[in-house]
């Protein structure tokens, strides 16, 4: 029955007019992320002490990442809902590779070498699951029943505890969490709802004294004291709330942090870049960031709302909240709200895995969308 | 189980669907603003508190590098050392202008534009504020140059930092390896926030091998600055932890005997402790110095090391695979008398060749030109003379898949497992081996060149060493071993390395000893000559290689060809004889006779080796 889309669509004539018009894809939604990725070369040009090799290599990272999205916007939605449960198992088998021949990098084996290039398949975790438990509830009865809830359940399982062994407890809490996200958008009962989040509530005591590492209590307990271990663990935090306070309405300035320049802030082109942002160019900078991470959530959902099939929005709106929670989480990190996960600022950190696999997260969202146009202009 | 609460309308799914988007956005929204407080209530409320922190943040914190482990012989000699070296650094950040400062620099100092070139190359890697080194192993006079003009060089900086130095020079250098800046393939391949404090690593030998345990763990240092980022004093100091200290089962003596001897012949020795395995020494020669590569050798003596005809660089003992010749024997020999092909009653007659049916081309023994061995050789007489002929019939008669599979647990056709990077495998034929490699089935005739360890098969020289220990030990699993204790406490990490037990009748054992034993210490023997004046009994095995084929017609003269054609000499042994406490290998490549040059090399060393316990047991008598 797909066959015949194809036919129709080969006899459309006029096949060179055509080829402009076939590049499919939400000009919108592909502003907004290249003005947002244009920050971030900006400020990782700033945070890395105006280093342009760092800078060149993220333009490499966005423009690979960019490619994907528009190569993934071409492929019709029904694609990515049918080979869901493949790239799934692939994502899967990865982090079972990573397990047994990863590279070790701060203790924790997070890399799969393939030669030409580093992944870190946990990463890519963050668009397989919801993508296939999209595709799985979608088949299923609306609201899903409790069989199917556990079904899924299951399947969010499978990467969070492999994960969690790498081990990265941050990323698996994120990976579950796009899970969850599906499953409350397909309309999950509200006692579902209540149960986990107390299931969850009874879940922290075992996870500190079972689950959690002597290293990820100790960030914990940093949170909530970090004047107690100045210069031991409390020092990422300390420096990083004085870069941002110390950067008021306006900040200092491109290049200009005392904070950031001098080297007192760790991390800064990575997690903790916000504060970079933050002391440079003040609470502005921060507003005008968060400005252009709501529109792009919002077009997210925009496109979710208006897609034909039930597929299309849950994918769309568990990417949305999602790329939310990781804002969320990371500016909660560097400002003494959450202990340090290693949550990097989506879109704006360096790091390659990351960047790309956002990118291609999106780019599944404009497939949606196109969907949707499509849906529209027929009707 | 049927939920009837499902739906089927579209719109009501999508009604569903809306209402969640809403709810979740509204708490979006809710905790988004909460967030922003925050950092409202950061950068507006208490703006001036931390504006005024900022001002008086002058706290740095600096990575402090642990000294690397030292490595030690068996008797606590120093084989491995650190020794402090001054370098010219840089931070780019206060230099101002980079290439006045640099410019600077070449008119006080020598700088090559290697130097300058290599700066450049780290400085697009470096983090901000990294002192980034621009010329390694100031010397005093350079130092006080740059002392004296400090005060106009902005961002450059003279500091002290350990460099490994190896003290005993070229003695060790294919043992311990060394160490050397990190290339730029191996920091994609590290955990750098491990290598903060060096940027030197393990390239080779045990240096490389025991990475891990010599690094050490970075400790940090927290330092005031003034407003300029200039270090004033040091606050508070977490220590780092040094690098293990190693000590290894090599003898440094014998080893420096070993190597003095072999001088600059191409040629490997390697010997065995047999109670532990661990090796007392091990050589290839020739050797280099190690200490030109700690901090980057010259391009003109890299080349000269490289393009040397004899490859110093070359790890003979591991890596070097040659033919075993006739070394081969006596494990052979135990091989065809465990698998009931012969007896030790068994006998033959040797003509002084071989003809297998069907060949044109008969096999040679070495001694054919006097006509053979003679009648009635048995087994032993085989060993002590090393007759050939007597080894076509066996191992034909053995079969080359039982030969084969035997071998391997002597240690022949595959790696030892000894605590280093690189080891060859060498090879152990076999049919399925001559069908991968080269497409074609096996021939008896290919069978007959292994019987005497030629033909196909190869094996390093550890390899030969673990062989004979194993003969010695009357077959204990042993796993050559270089690394004895960390930190004063046992470890090795090779030892689960798996190994098939090796399981012979005790009297062919006791026989093959014997045969061994009579090689040295019999006139017939082919290395009676070394067996004069002993007070310990050797037992032993020569072998001569072939390395090129001479047509059954004509003599092999060596005076006819190319000198790096000659045979190769090999010569095995354990010691003492009775009660074996050490095995060793030693080839000399393109030596001639295993019985004239190779034996009579192994007799000095080995005299050294009990000389020295002798010494010791009086000492400690």
């Amino acid at each position: 029955m797909y066959k015949s889309d194809f036919v129709r669509q080969l006899q459309t004539p006029g096949g060179g007019i055509q080829l402009r018009r076939s590049i499919q894809m939400d000009y919108t939604l592909a502003i907004i992320l290249l003005i947002l990725c244009g920050m971030g070369l900006l400020i990782i040009y700033s945070a890395t002490g105006q280093s342009i090799f760092y800078v060149r290599r993220q333009l490499i990272f966005m423009l690979t990442g960019f490619f994907i999205m528009i190569l993934f916007a071409q492929f019709p939605q029904r694609f990515w809902e049918r080979w869901a449960p493949v790239i799934y198992l692939i994502g899967v088998i990865a982090l079972i590779g990573v397990l047994q021949v990863g590279v070790e990098i701060n203790g924790a084996q997070r890399w799969l070498d393939l030669k030409f290039i580093r992944l870190q398949p946990s990463e890519l975790m963050k668009i397989c699951v919801p993508l296939m438990i999209s595709a799985y509830i979608a088949k299923r009865a609306i609201p899903p029943s409790l069989k199917h809830v556990s079904a899924a359940v299951i399947l969010i399982s499978i990467p969070v505890l492999l994960v969690v062994r790498q081990p990265d407890l941050g990323t698996a809490l994120l990976i579950s969490v796009t899970g969850f996200f599906v499953l409350f958008l397909a309309g999950i009962k509200r006692r579902y709802l209540i149960g986990a989040f107390v299931l969850a509530l009874a879940a922290l005591p075992s996870l500190w004294f079972f689950v959690m590492l002597d290293y990820q209590k100790q960030r914990v307990l940093t949170l909530l004291n970090p004047q107690h271990d100045k210069l031991g663990a409390g020092w990422n935090i300390i420096q990083s709330t004085t870069a941002i306070g110390s950067g008021g309405w306006s900040g200092k300035g491109w290049t200009q942090g005392t904070q950031s320049q001098l080297n007192f802030l760790p991390e800064s082109h990575t997690d903790f870049i916000i504060a970079v942002l933050a002391e440079e160019f003040g609470l502005i900078g921060v507003l005008t960031l968060s400005a252009l991470y709501t529109l792009l959530i919002g077009r997210c959902l925009y496109i979710g709302l208006s897609s034909p099939s039930m597929f299309g929005r849950l994918m769309a709106g568990s990417i949305a909240y999602t790329f939310f929670v990781f804002v969320f989480v990371n500016l909660c990190m560097v400002s003494g709200l959450l202990p340090v996960v290693g949550a990097p600022l989506p879109l704006i950190s360096y790091g390659g895995t990351a960047i790309v696999t956002l990118l291609a997260g999106f780019g599944i969202i404009m497939s949606i969308g196109n969907e949707s146009k499509k849906g529209r202009s027929v009707s | 189980m049927n939920d009837n609460s499902a739906f089927v309308n579209d719109t009501e799914m999508k009604r569903l669907f809306s209402r969640r988007v809403l709810f979740a956005s509204i708490v979006a929204i809710v905790v988004g603003f909460m967030v922003l407080g925050r950092y409202f209530d950061l950068q507006v409320n208490q703006h001036q508190d931390f504006v005024t922190q900022s001002n008086n943040n002058r706290v740095l914190m600096r990575p402090v590098s642990p000294p690397r482990g030292l490595i030690f012989d068996r008797n606590g000699e120093l084989l491995a050392d650190n020794k402090p070296t001054y370098n010219l650094t840089i931070v780019n950040e206060r230099s101002g202008n980079l290439e006045v400062l640099l410019n600077d620099l070449r008119q006080l100092i020598e700088i090559s534009s290697q130097d300058i070139y290599q700066f450049k190359n780290r400085l697009k890697r470096r983090k901000p504020y990294q002192n980034i080194p621009l010329k390694y192993n100031l010397s005093e006079r350079e130092r006080s140059i740059l002392g004296v003009n400090s005060f106009r060089l902005n961002g450059a900086e003279v500091s002290a930092k350990l460099t490994r130095y190896y003290p005993q020079g070229p003695f060790f250098a294919h043992v311990i390896g060394y160490v050397g800046r990190i290339n730029e393939i191996e920091n994609r391949n590290i955990d750098t926030s491990l290598y903060r404090g060096t940027d030197s690593i393990g390239k080779l030998g045990i240096e490389k091998y025991y990475e891990h345990a010599l690094l050490g763990k970075l400790g940090h240092e927290h330092v005031e600055t003034n407003a300029r980022g200039r270090v004033m004093r040091s606050l508070s100091k977490e220590d780092p932890i040094p690098g293990a200290n190693l000590e290894l089962y090599l003898d440094a003596n014998l080893q420096r005997t070993a190597q003095k001897i072999l001088g600059d012949k191409r040629a490997a020795f390697v010997a065995i402790e047999i109670k532990t395995g661990g090796i007392l020494a091990m050589v290839s020669t020739p050797s280099y110095d190690p200490n030109k590569f700690v901090l980057g050798i010259s391009q003109g003596d890299y080349s000269e090391l490289v393009n040397s005809e004899n490859q110093p660089l070359f790890n003979r003992a591991i890596r070097g695979q040659y033919p075993p010749g006739s070394t081969i024997k006596p494990m052979f020999g135990l091989i065809g008398l465990q698998n009931k092909i012969i007896t030790t009653k068994h006998v033959i007659d040797d003509p002084g060749f071989f003809v297998l049916k069907g060949v044109e081309r008969p096999w040679r023994d070495h001694n054919s030109d006097k006509g053979g061995h003679g009648e009635g050789i048995d087994l032993a007489q085989a060993i002590i003379e090393s007759c050939d002929v007597y080894f076509y019939n066996m191992g034909l008669d053995i079969g080359i898949e039982t030969l084969a599979s035997f071998s391997s647990m002597f240690g022949i056709g595959q790696v030892t497992g000894i605590d280093l990077h690189g080891e060859q495998p060498g090879i152990m034929p076999s049919k399925s081996w001559k069908k991968l490699t080269l497409g074609e089935p096996w021939f008896d005739g290919d069978t007959i060149n292994v019987s005497i360890g030629q033909g196909f098969m190869l094996a390093t020289p550890l390899q030969l060493a673990v062989m004979t220990a194993r003969i010695a030990s009357r077959g204990s699993q042993i796993v050559p071993k270089l690394v004895s204790s960390k930190n004063g406490v046992n470890y090795t990490k090779n030892d689960n390395f798996p190994i098939t037990p090796l399981d012979i009748h005790s009297e062919y054992w006791t026989y093959m000893h014997q045969a061994m034993r009579n090689v040295v210490h019999t006139p017939r023997g082919t290395a009676y000559r070394i067996g004069k004046d002993l007070n310990y009994l050797i037992a032993g095995k020569t072998g001569t290689a072939q390395v090129i084929s001479i047509d059954a017609d004509k003599e092999y003269d060596k005076t006819q060809i190319d000198q790096t054609k000659w045979d190769h000499a090999l010569f095995i042994a354990f010691a003492p004889a009775e009660d074996p406490k050490i095995a060793m290998a030693l080839i000399v490549e393109n030596g001639g006779h295993g019985s004239s040059t190779a034996a009579p090399i192994a007799r000095v060393i080995l005299d050294a080796y009990f000389n020295e316990v002798e010494k010791q047991m009086l000492v400690g008598g």
